[in-house]
Parts: C-alpha cells; structure tokens; sequence
C-alpha cells in the first residue's frame, strides 16, 4: 500500500468520523421534531411501508394545511430498523438528542421493550399504539410509556368475547379448544398470561402453538393444528406470517371462517396474496379503512394531490396507512395539548409532550374535527390510565375487502386491571423500582 | 525515517518477547491508550458514544473471543451467537436471583456459564473438522434458541420472554451515563485482550496453532488434540459469553432470544474474516468493519445523495447500504485475502523503510 491509498483511506475514515460526529451540533429548537421509525425492508416490510407512509403523510398534511401545530412548524426524520432491536436502538440514539424532539413509535415490539429502560433517562415518551408492553397500561409505573388505545392483553381479551358472543355467552366457551398461533417473540407470547386467565376463568383449552420468526415455515404448526382441531384458531402474526398461515390454513383445510387475528394481523397485505383463500378470515379492527374520512381526504389533497405523498396513491387509507394516521394525529394532538397548558406556539420539550399524552382528551366532537368520524372512538388518558380507551370490532375478509360487522366490543376491566396491576407490581420489584407518587401526576 | 529500530539492542529473553519490541510501537500504544481513556471523552457526542464506540468495544470483544477459536485453533464456529445469548442470559439469572451479586462477578459467572457451554459444543470438534464442525456448532445456536425461547426459568418467568436489567452500578459507580458504560467496556476489553494476546503468544497458542495448521503433525510431536481443542473452546466462548452480557446489559437493556440469532454468529465470524484470521488487532479492524460502516453509511449515503440535490427514500438507502457493503467485503476479500491485519502489518513494514524503499 503506497502513502497516497493510505493518506486516502485516512481522509475517508476522517470523513465518516465528521459525518457520524455531526449529529451534537445544534441550536436551539425552532420546530417541533418527529422522529420516525420504521422498516421498509425485510419481512415485515409489507406492514411496515404503508404504517411508516401513514406516519409520514400525517405530517405532511399538518403543515400543508395548518402550517404546523399552532404555527409550529413540523419537522421529521425517518430512520429504517429493518425490525432489528439494535438497529433500533441505534435510531433512537441519533434522532433522540435532535431539538425539539417530541416522542418516539418504535414500530416494533422489541424495540419497545428496549426503549422501554432508556426513554426515562432521556426523558422522551413512547407511544405503542395497540402493541407494546402491556402493563405499560399502568402509567404510576410506566410513566413514559403509552400503549393508547389497546393492549395485546385487551385485544385477546375482546377476541374471547366476541367468540362467548358467536357462541351465545361466555360460559359455552366451557370445554372448547381454542390454539394460539404466535410469532415466537415477545410480540407473539404477549397475550398468553390473557388468554391463560381466561381458559382457567371459562373453562376452555388453550393450546399454544409457536411459529418461529419471521414465520415463513409453518408446516408443523399447521400439522398440530390438523391433529388437534381446535375451534377456534387466533392468529398472533405480522408481516409474512400472517399471509403464510392463511395460505397454510387453506391447505391443511381449516376453515378461514373459525381463524381470528390480532389487529395486526387483519390487513391488506396480509390477505391480498391469498384472496379469495382467505375469503371469512377475521380479525380485530383498531380503526376502519377507506378514503371516506376527512382526514385521509385532506392528505389526498394537500399531500398526495400536489405530488408530495410518501407511497403509491391508491394504498392511502388501507387499514395500517389509517392506523399510522391515527399514531401520528395523537402524537400531534399530544403535543397541541402540551401547548395549551405550556405555551401556545412553543416548541414543545419530551416531558412536556409526556405530559399532553397523558391527559389526552380526545372525545367526539374533536375526533369530528380532526376528521376522524367514525374512524375510531374518543380517548382520554390519565396519569393513572395510559391507554385511554380499549374498544375495538371484528372484521372479516370477503376476498375482496375487509368489512366490520361486529359491535364495538370494550376489554373486560374485571380481567385486565388485576394482571395489568400484578405485571406493574413484579416489574417495579425487579427492578426494584417505586410507583410515582400522586404529586408527580401534576408535572 | 521515524519508526525503525536501529539502535535498539536487546540485552535479555524478556526484553526480546514483549509485545511491542519496538519502542516507537510501545510509545504509540502508550498515547493511543491515553487518546482512548481521555480524549475520545472530550469530543464524543452522547450519540458516538451510545450506538457507535460501545457496541465497537463489545463486538470487538466478542471478534477477540472467536478469533482465538476460528484464527488461531482453525475450529470454525458458527455458534458464538449462542456462546453470546449464554453469557447473557445466565449473567442475568445471576444478577437477578442472587441479592446484591456485584456487576462485574455476575458477568463472570455468565462468561464461566459460557464456557461450560463452548465445552459440551466443543466436543464434536475431536471428530469432526472444517465445514463439518461448523454444521456442527450450529446446532448449538438453534439449542440455546429453543431453550431461551422455551425453558421459562431461563427469562425469570416472564410473559413475553422479554427480559431486562437496570440500575447496573461497579463498586458503587452507576453505569447509566454512556461514558461510565465506555470506560468500563474499554478497561474490560482492554485486559481481556491483552490476556488473550499473552495467551495467544504462549505455549497453549503455539498449541492451538500447530493444531490449526496440521492436527496429525501436531499430535505426533505430542500436543494432545482434545486438550488444545477444548481449551480453545473453553477460552474463546468465556470472551464470547463476557461480550454477549455486555451487549446484553450496556447496550440492549432488555432483550430477547432475537438479539443473539444465528445472524450475530455470522456477523461475528465475517468480522473475523474481514479483519484477519489470527490476529488480535484483526478482531478490532473487523468489528469496526462489520459495526460501524452500516451505520455510516446509512448516514453518508443521504448526506452525498442530498448533495447531488436527489432524495431517496430510507427503504432506497437501506438496499444501497447493502450493496455497498457486500461490495466492500468483495473488494476487502480480493485485494487483501488475509484480512485488515495483513493491511495493516504491511503498512507497518512500508512504513519502516519510508523514504528510501530498496
């Protein structure tokens, strides 16, 4: 190697070393910082891309159409995780010290679980809208985190009503057998100690059958299932699991109409592969679909019209495009909330964000003016209650679209309270930990 | 003209097998240790230190550990991401079931845990050699996979299978600010491999090294194959175990069975490839290679895209990381098959005769 290759390799290694020390030299705050996180490569990608648009879009469209929150103008960043905990970690250490930074949505169950020790050292809150840790519910423990508007834990638990329901009241789920198909992750194994107290409560079996990740190969989980012919199939999956196991279903011969997935298991993506094989699937329904909605009409004007969107057109308002809407407008309304209480058309610091989450009140008449009518259902948070609200429906696949047909259900409080207090209880004691006292509701 | 040796008689044997013989070299080491321990502290931002020098130090670490099992006992491993999951795991079980058991004791019983580990998946390597021990050693990642995910003991009861620490504190220090986390992961990094180098350099490397070179000759000139192989094993998932806690504790926080999969086992052996088979400093070229240039690259890469006044998507990017990558180790592999140690050593020898080349 000649002096000159070396000199060269030393001047690139300067380069990256200038590059990647970058990110400590700024100013003070002048906009509101939206770090987002999201995977649009690998297995998941086909949930994560319109979720991660979603996201994008809703930013979009606020300063497009309101110039920001209250004059604040919006700024973003997305960094790609590709689903892998270190790599989101390593996102969240270079967007969380950005000014003005207001929270983050990991995007992923495991990257949640490791956030979860670090954002109260750097003082940013988290936002798992519909997955995450679910004792977070419990905000005197979990004081950054938010799992709003459900849990895996509530979700199972609306999914073994409607099931009482379709077989006309709890107590003839007595002697039934219901299988849990579960990505084999902290995602998947969530809802067990749920579904474990309902089988002992109703007197049905439960039988747990992994899939390991990402969920390509199922063959013997479709096998036990074939052997075993339980009632009812819940199918705990994201992204390529989900469409595997409906195509796996319709060549073991189990009836797509007895199979109930999780909210994250009842999108696009996960049937349109199979269509018409994956014709009277269920799934839970966090929010409905559509360009109905004001809101997504707005993005498709002030967004997508102009040529600024983030993904194809014709995906905007798929279910997870909403859902991605959704987490955004309440991390936007969360800081819009801080506001009122901290300074309207400030810039708004992470624990003031956290503190506009956790008295979130969302009820109809705002939703109807955000544009959300009929989207979803009025959330209000509490330092006590960090989920807001824990309604959710049953929609089912006609091949062609998902259709909600069901009653908004809401996650038995009887149930969830007791485990949800108990999970917070051993978590503290782990690590050793206190509750937060009723005076630091008030910061 | 500054980095020769003339002039620099050795008097004794000790003086004759240091390290560093060479006293420019021990005077650069003495104020790259300096640069390390005093002045990265002064310019590093929270961010270098969190997602850049702290998994730098424990892959690096960890690629010390494999190196003296794949480099210098010539067994190759695709098991270190289980060695790793080991170490992390049962310096978890240990620090929460033991009341009060001290940081730094907890890892080494997770490193012990490991090594006991390495040993029983090291057995197969008395009959099986080369691409075969490496299926092999397989098997002990896809165990440690099913007992992490399966066995409920293991995660402390816990739901989702998910475990954490916090409140991680060495004699009364706490360890939560990421310079704290820093020098402790360089003060152990630094005496593990120094120990390995000085292990590496004795009779049980040269040991390891006849057996990687010919296990027939070596035997004949009566170095015992099971002895030399298994301690290899032994030592190497010790370091492997200390780097997966670390990885664990410092970085991660709370984990599960997906942070060790059998991807770690391979990046940890390309960082080895990469950086150079049997070689010390090899590791640490190859865990910068492996960890710090994706990361630099995903910031690079829109950097120069934004200069050209085009904007790509994070998706674009994340393909053009990879591209950029594999064509790197290509390069890497072609222009230097010995890995990033050779490069270097043989900088060193230019560098010696610098100006007048003969």
């Amino acid at each position: 190697m000649k002096l000159q290759t070396l000199a060269k390799a030393a001047a690139l290694v300067l380069a990256i070393a200038s590059t990647l020390a970058a990110p400590a030299a700024y100013g003070q705050a002048k906009e509101q910082f939206f770090p987002l996180l999201s995977y649009r490569t690998g297995p998941y990608a086909p949930n994560g891309v319109p979720w991660a648009n979603g996201k994008q879009d809703y930013l979009k469209m606020i300063n497009a159409r309101d110039g920001g929150i209250n004059g604040v103008k919006i700024t973003y960043e997305e960094c790609e995780t590709g689903y892998a905990t270190d790599r989101g970690v390593e996102c969240y250490e270079r967007l969380k010290s950005r000014p003005g930074v207001s929270l983050f949505d990991p995007q992923a169950t495991g990257i949640t679980f490791a956030l979860t020790e670090k954002a109260p050292n750097d003082k940013v809150p988290l936002i798992t809208v519909g997955y995450g840790l679910s004792v977070a519910q419990d905000g005197q423990a979990f004081k950054w985190n938010f799992p709003l508007l459900g849990s895996y834990w509530t979700g199972a638990d609306i999914l073994i009503q409607h099931l009482g329901k379709k077989e006309g009241g709890l107590d003839k789920l007595k002697g039934k057998k219901i299988a849990l198909v579960y990505h084999d992750s902290p995602f998947g194994k969530e809802p067990i100690p749920l579904l474990e107290e309902r089988a002992r409560e109703l007197g049905f079996d439960l039988q747990k059958i992994p899939v390991t990740a990402p969920g390509v190969e199922q063959k013997s989980a479709w096998l036990q299932v074939r052997q075993s012919r339980p009632d009812y199939v819940l199918l705990w999956g994201w992204g390529v699991m989900n469409s595997t196991a409906l195509k796996e279903a319709q060549a073991t011969g189990y009836p797509r109409e007895k199979m109930y997935g999780v909210w994250w298991a009842g999108a696009e993506p996960d049937v349109k592969d199979v269509g018409e094989g994956a014709k009277g699937y269920n799934a839970l329904a966090l929010n409905t679909a559509g360009t109905q909605p004001k809101v997504i009409q707005d993005i498709l004007k002030y967004v997508h019209d102009k040529g600024q969107g983030t993904g194809p057109k014709d995906e905007v308002g798929s279910v997870l495009y909403t859902r991605g809407v959704i987490i955004q407008m309440l991390g936007v309304e969360a800081v819009r909330r801080a506001q009122e209480r901290f300074g309207k058309g400030k810039v708004m610091t992470g624990e003031q964000v956290r503190w506009g989450l956790e008295n979130l009140a969302l009820d109809q008449k705002k939703l109807d003016a955000l544009g959300f009518a009929g989207v979803m259902r009025p959330i209000s948070t509490s330092c006590a209650d960090h989920m807001g609200s824990t309604w959710a429906r049953v929609e089912t696949w006609d091949g062609a679209k998902w259709n909600i047909n069901s009653d908004w259900y809401q996650a038995d409080e009887q149930i969830i309270k007791p485990l949800v207090k108990a999970g917070a209880e051993k978590y503290l004691n782990d690590k050793k930990m206190t509750r937060r006292a009723a005076s630091d509701c008030q910061s | 003209m500054f980095y020769r040796e003339n002039g620099q008689f050795k008097t004794s044997y000790r003086a004759d097998q240091q390290i560093f013989p060479i006293r420019q070299d021990r005077i650069a080491m003495a104020l790259f240790m300096l640069f390390a321990i005093a002045v990265v502290p002064m310019l590093a931002s929270d961010y270098l230190f969190r997602a850049i020098l702290i998994p730098f130090l424990i892959f690096s670490l960890a690629a010390v550990g494999v190196n003296i099992l794949v480099g210098y006992c010539g067994q190759i491993s695709l098991g270190s991401g289980a060695f790793m999951a080991v170490g992390a795991y049962a310096a978890y079980n240990f620090f929460v079931r033991v009341d009060g058991l001290p940081l730094i004791l907890a890892l080494i019983l997770g490193g012990v845990c490991a090594m006991l580990f390495g040993i029983v998946f090291g057995l197969p390597s008395l009959r099986v050699k080369g691409l075969y021990l490496a299926v092999a050693t397989l098997a002990a990642q896809f165990f440690s996979d099913w007992l992490f995910l399966r066995v409920q003991w293991f995660t402390n009861n816990s739901s989702s299978g998910s475990v954490s620490v916090n409140g991680l504190q060495v004699f009364g220090y706490s360890l939560d600010s990421p310079l704290a986390k820093y020098w402790f992961c360089l003060l152990l990094l630094s005496v593990i491999a120094l120990m390995a180098k000085n292990l590496v350099r004795g009779a049980v490397g040269r040991e390891w090294m006849a057996i990687r070179d010919m296990d027939v000759a070596a035997a004949v000139i009566g170095i015992r194959p099971m002895y030399a192989k298994l301690s290899a094993f032994a030592v190497s998932s010790f370091i492997v175990g200390i780097a997966g806690a670390l990885w664990a504790f410092l970085y991660l926080g709370a984990w599960e069975p997906a942070a060790f999969s059998v991807d770690q086992s391979f990046k940890l052996l390309f960082m080895v490839i990469i950086g150079g088979m049997g070689s010390i400093v090899g590791s640490f070229f190859g865990a910068a290679f492996i960890v710090v240039l994706p990361i630099a690259l995903s910031q690079i890469l829109p950097a120069i895209t934004g200069l050209l006044g085009m904007e790509i998507s994070t998706a674009s990017i994340s393909h053009v990381e990879l591209m950029v990558f594999g064509g790197l180790i290509v390069w890497f592999l072609i222009v230097e098959p010995h890995g990033l140690a050779k490069l270097w050593a043989i900088s060193k020898q230019k560098l010696r005769i610098w100006p007048f080349p003969h």
